[in-house]
């Protein structure tokens, strides 16, 4: 009788915590009603904050992010600087509201790498040779996470920094490509990046330079190679957006419609 | 990449060397330094392995206990893996909490075995929602000589193959072993100005723009990868690291981690 309950118990628990769709595509077709190499809605807004030099409020699907960049300016603490060229820093933040559950706040391991990554990716195009024994702060903060957010806060940076006047060779633009239901697909959401078999977020710049690639899951070498050539597609369309939300913002101004 | 200090003639040299295909120590751009793995090195860990890779030297310990599970997963054990830069195996590394080099380095060893799908969690389940296995795989880096994470990540699956449940212990049944079904191993490369060389070395690593590592299965297939460092990679190159370090990884594999 211990065992049957057990059984039970357990299976209970199971549907409880595992609400795993039967399909994640169908007819070719997702969930969310996108194709497999169709992204998620993507929503720009360029120079948010006051404050900040350079800000960018990025919307990649359900996620939303906001991005920051302080700088170029004095460095703290003082032994960082540089004296041929400028420091680069990037801070992941997760809001502990972002998640289903409560994310504790403050850095962990993940945001540590993921700040990481996110730096190398942007610091191949800024000119930070330009500004000797000074900083660049990137702080990118994810109100809401949808999976994407370091790809959304990639994006939301690359922006940013345009916005702050940092000289750039080009725009970074970030994606992720993944395998569900052994099919590649492009920008996963939450339920395929849990469900998936793979996830490989992936930087480029617009001439197709990768500057950021990551991946975990299970690929062949060919998926990994299609795999690629859909993520740069994808990075093309995204850097289409970014570069429209940048002109948006600047044509007006130079027509004499004040945005103050 | 590191903040390793050299000189620029020794950079120049390097440079220099690889101009004509060679490199430093005389090996080919895709062949690794000399791999020493003893496993069982540790008596007090339930799995161990000592590696050298050249001149890196490291040790993995796989401590295993029991533990709750995470409620996500109530019937799978639990991995953590954790690596120590220690301070006695370089000038560059200090004492203190482990710093971004260390805790990618730590993750993308964890993303290899955990993606790879290398240890069958179901089968760490003692009570399903109560008693688990957990399995801690801290690396404890000794001698820097360039390239941590191919030794880091030969080690902890070495350590593994070797190691047990120390079930007797735990009063739960008999000691058994780890329940393994994949082998992932990583393979690391870095491209100095266009070139693409595997296992870099210390000063090799010092100069290099950018590192990728590919880490791959049995099958062939790929579990994991990671960039690192500042330099883009063009698709071209990815492609050849990837095609290369699928096949450096089965010779690895072959070699060192035959059963």
């Amino acid at each position: 009788m211990i065992c049957v309950y057990e059984i039970i118990k357990n299976e209970e628990e199971k549907r409880k915590f595992m609400v795993k769709p039967e399909k994640l595509i169908e007819n070719g077709i997702r969930l969310d009603g996108r194709k497999p190499d169709e992204l998620r809605p993507i929503k720009i807004k360029v120079g948010v904050l006051n404050r900040a030099d350079g800000s960018c409020y990025f919307e990649f699907g359900a996620n939303k992010v906001i991005a920051a960049v302080y700088g170029p300016r004095e460095v703290h603490p003082r032994h960082m600087q540089k004296s041929t060229s400028a420091v680069v820093r990037y801070k992941y933040n997760m809001a502990s509201f972002s998640v289903e559950e409560r994310k504790r706040p403050g850095p962990d391991r993940r945001s540590i790498e993921v700040s990481k990554v996110s730096r190398e990716a942007l610091e191949p195009v800024i000119f930070q040779e330009y500004f000797p024994r000074s900083a660049i702060d990137i702080f990118v903060e994810v109100l809401q996470a949808d999976a994407g957010t370091r790809t959304a806060g990639i994006n939301a940076a690359s922006i940013a920094l345009a916005d702050a006047g940092i000289p750039m060779k080009s725009l970074v633009s970030a994606c992720a490509v993944g395998k569900v239901d052994d099919t590649l697909v492009l920008d996963l959401n939450k339920d395929e990046d849990n469900y998936g078999q793979a996830d490989m977020p992936i930087a480029m710049t617009p001439d197709g330079k990768i500057t950021l690639l990551q991946m975990d899951g299970h690929l062949s070498s060919d998926e990994f190679k299609e795999g690629l050539e859909m993520a740069k597609k994808g990075c093309l369309e995204i850097a289409q957006l970014q570069r429209a939300a940048l002109l948006e913002k600047y044509s007006s101004k130079i027509e004499g419609e004040s945005n103050e | 990449m590191s903040n390793e200090i050299m000189s620029e003639l020794r950079k120049d040299y390097i440079y220099n060397l690889m101009i004509k295909g060679e490199r430093e120590d005389g090996r080919k751009f895709d062949e690794y330094r000399d791999i020493k793995i003893d496993t069982n090195v540790i008596e007090k860990a339930e799995g161990s392995a000592r590696v050298r890779l050249g001149d890196t030297l490291l040790v993995v310990g796989v401590k295993i206990q029991t533990g709750t599970p995470f409620p996500d997963t109530p019937d799978k054990g639990v991995i953590i893996t954790n690596l120590e830069l220690l301070p006695l195996a370089s000038p560059m590394f200090e004492s203190g909490p482990p710093r971004e080099d260390a805790v990618e380095l730590a993750r993308v060893v964890d993303r290899g075995i955990r993606e790879s799908e290398s240890i069958d969690l179901s089968k760490l389940c003692i009570t399903a929602g109560e008693k688990v296995w957990m399995v801690f795989i801290d690396v404890h880096v000794l001698d820097d000589g360039g390239n941590i994470m191919d030794a880091a990540s030969l080690g902890a699956i070495a350590a593994l193959m070797t190691g047990k449940l120390p079930a007797k212990r735990f009063d739960v049944g008999e000691d058994s072993p780890i329940p393994m079904r994949d082998v992932p191993v990583a393979v690391t490369a870095v491209e100095i100005g266009g070139t693409i060389m595997l296992d870099p070395s210390l000063n090799e690593q010092s100069i290099a723009g950018t590192k990728l590592t590919v880490i791959s299965n049995q099958d062939g297939g790929i579990s994991g990868m990671q960039k690192s460092g500042v330099n883009p990679l063009t698709t071209e190159q990815i492609n050849y690291i990837v095609d290369a370090a699928i096949e450096k990884a089965k010779e690895l594999r072959q070699k060192f981690l035959e059963i």
